[in-house]
């Protein structure tokens, strides 16, 4: 399959990014790694006029720690999140995430903001980002502005960015002492999109009781979903059995999945449920319950 | 007509220019440009591995991918395994000792794959073989035999490094 011709700009800077994202507007699309982007083209599912080529940008791809949150660049491959010792020790919730999106080379190029800013219920990072309260940096030509992950996915395939903004860097608050995340993820076969996955991330105190958590659910709805009951549920209880059995039932019910080839809408509902019981009981343990 | 740009790249250790399309995939760009047909369009939808060729060292889909990225990189494909003379790499002799093939369509990805494996890590366990060619689908072998060429090849790697270090030591 042949994508429909367009042309090539690969400029060597974010304001140059910016100025030709101004110039072409909506006929442009930023190309990072290219793994949505390109068998969209090929599809006829996106046809832009202008391909922005920011891969030569330098300076985007990074992982480090400062000021309190985990940055994670523009250009950061999933092969660099998984190969990253900080994410290994630290945010093993992105190490499972991270590890079950496609297969190895499309991880290669594939970006984590890419995967975020295609605005794709089924994509991954967005139920993780969710869970873990991340913010977004949308770099355009009014300068930068950061915005909460929670405001950031709009309706499918359609995010807060602006027509001239690039996602130029990711934010996760360095989790405090106690703290632990988990991505669960049910796929037919390596590389296919979830059939339901959840992410859970939660911190406790001395006592086992929850301080602060948070819930994404992915491929279940027209966006990625927070699910905000069962979050409230959990807040200031005691991590059980029992309680991670209700905020599970909870999870399902903010759940709206429709069905499809991966299977009916009732089914995708019960695994949401027993994914969110696995996840919420790994969350703790790696929180060290 | 499109306009083209020309594309230069190291392919196989060989400097290789054409001008493209900029819509030209970088599987077309090997195949048809540079007439290296032992990559392989399989799916073409970035599903099945056929087309994985190594560029700066990692392994890629090369059906997912345009040939203008390329432009400067260095790419080893199926065709720069074998030595000049024609010895073949330890991958591709385990494949042939171990039947890690049958009808060959997935080989050349799956060849791909498993160097840049062995390349990060060259001893491998059952598990990581089968992560690192998690990409590639075989529908011929059932993957059993491609694991044990995998580790048939490791095996060879490692001991030909044993006997390269040990006639180093006697030669210092």
């Amino acid at each position: 399959m042949i994508p429909p011709a367009f042309e090539y700009l690969r400029p060597n800077t974010i304001p140059e990014a910016i100025t030709l994202l101004r110039q072409h507007g909506e006929d442009a699309k930023i190309l990072s790694g290219g793994q949505s982007l390109i068998p969209m083209m090929k599809l006829r599912l996106a046809r832009p006029s202008y391909l922005i080529d920011i891969n030569r940008i330098s300076g985007l791809s990074y992982i480090k720690e400062e000021g309190g949150f985990l940055k994670i660049g523009g250009l950061t491959r999933e092969a660099e999140l998984e190969a990253s010792p900080l994410i290994h020790s630290k945010y093993p919730i992105l190490i499972d995430t991270a590890h079950v999106i496609a297969d190895p080379q499309v991880r290669n190029l594939a970006t984590v903001a890419g995967n975020l800013a295609h605005g794709d219920p089924a994509n991954d990072h967005p139920a993780t980002m969710l869970a873990l309260g991340a913010r977004v940096v949308a770099t355009g030509s009014g300068g930068e502005r950061v915005i909460p992950i929670e405001d950031f996915f709009l309706s499918l395939f359609s995010t807060a960015l602006q027509p001239d903004e690039i996602l130029t860097e990711i934010r996760v608050p360095v989790p405090t002492a106690r703290s632990g995340g988990a991505y669960f993820k049910l796929e037919r076969k390596v590389g296919d999109f979830a059939t339901a996955a959840v992410a859970v991330q939660v911190t406790l105190d001395g006592n086992g009781v929850v301080q602060k958590v948070g819930i994404g659910l992915t491929n279940v709805g027209p966006t990625p979903i927070k699910a905000k009951k069962a979050e409230d549920f959990l807040r200031s209880k005691k991590l059980s059995e029992a309680s991670n059995r209700q905020a599970a039932q909870l999870a399902a019910d903010e759940a709206q999945p429709s069905s499809d080839l991966r299977g009916p809408a009732e089914y995708k509902k019960g695994l949401i449920q027993e994914l969110a019981k696995r996840a919420l009981s790994r969350a703790a343990e790696r929180a060290g319950k | 007509m499109a306009k083209k740009q020309l594309v230069g790249a190291k392919v196989n250790g060989r400097e290789r220019e054409a001008a493209v399309e900029s819509r030209l995939l970088l599987v077309h760009f090997i195949r048809e440009s540079l007439q290296l047909t032992g990559t392989h369009i399989g799916c073409d939808t970035s599903h099945c591995g056929a087309c994985t060729v190594v560029l700066n060292g990692k392994t890629v889909k090369s059906c997912t991918m345009f040939a203008v990225q390329a432009d400067g990189a260095e790419i080893l494909t199926v065709e720069g395994l074998a030595s000049e003379s024609g010895q073949l790499h330890a991958l591709q002799e385990g494949f042939k000792q171990e039947h890690g093939l049958q009808c060959g369509f997935c080989t050349p990805g799956m060849l791909m794959s498993s160097y840049a494996l062995l390349h990060n890590n060259p001893n491998p366990s059952e598990e990581e073989i089968r992560r690192g060619i998690s990409g590639n689908l075989c529908r011929c072998t059932g993957y059993q035999n491609i694991v044990s060429a995998v580790q048939y090849a490791a095996a060879k790697m490692a001991k030909a490094e044993i006997e390269a270090n040990a006639a180093q030591g006697v030669a210092k």
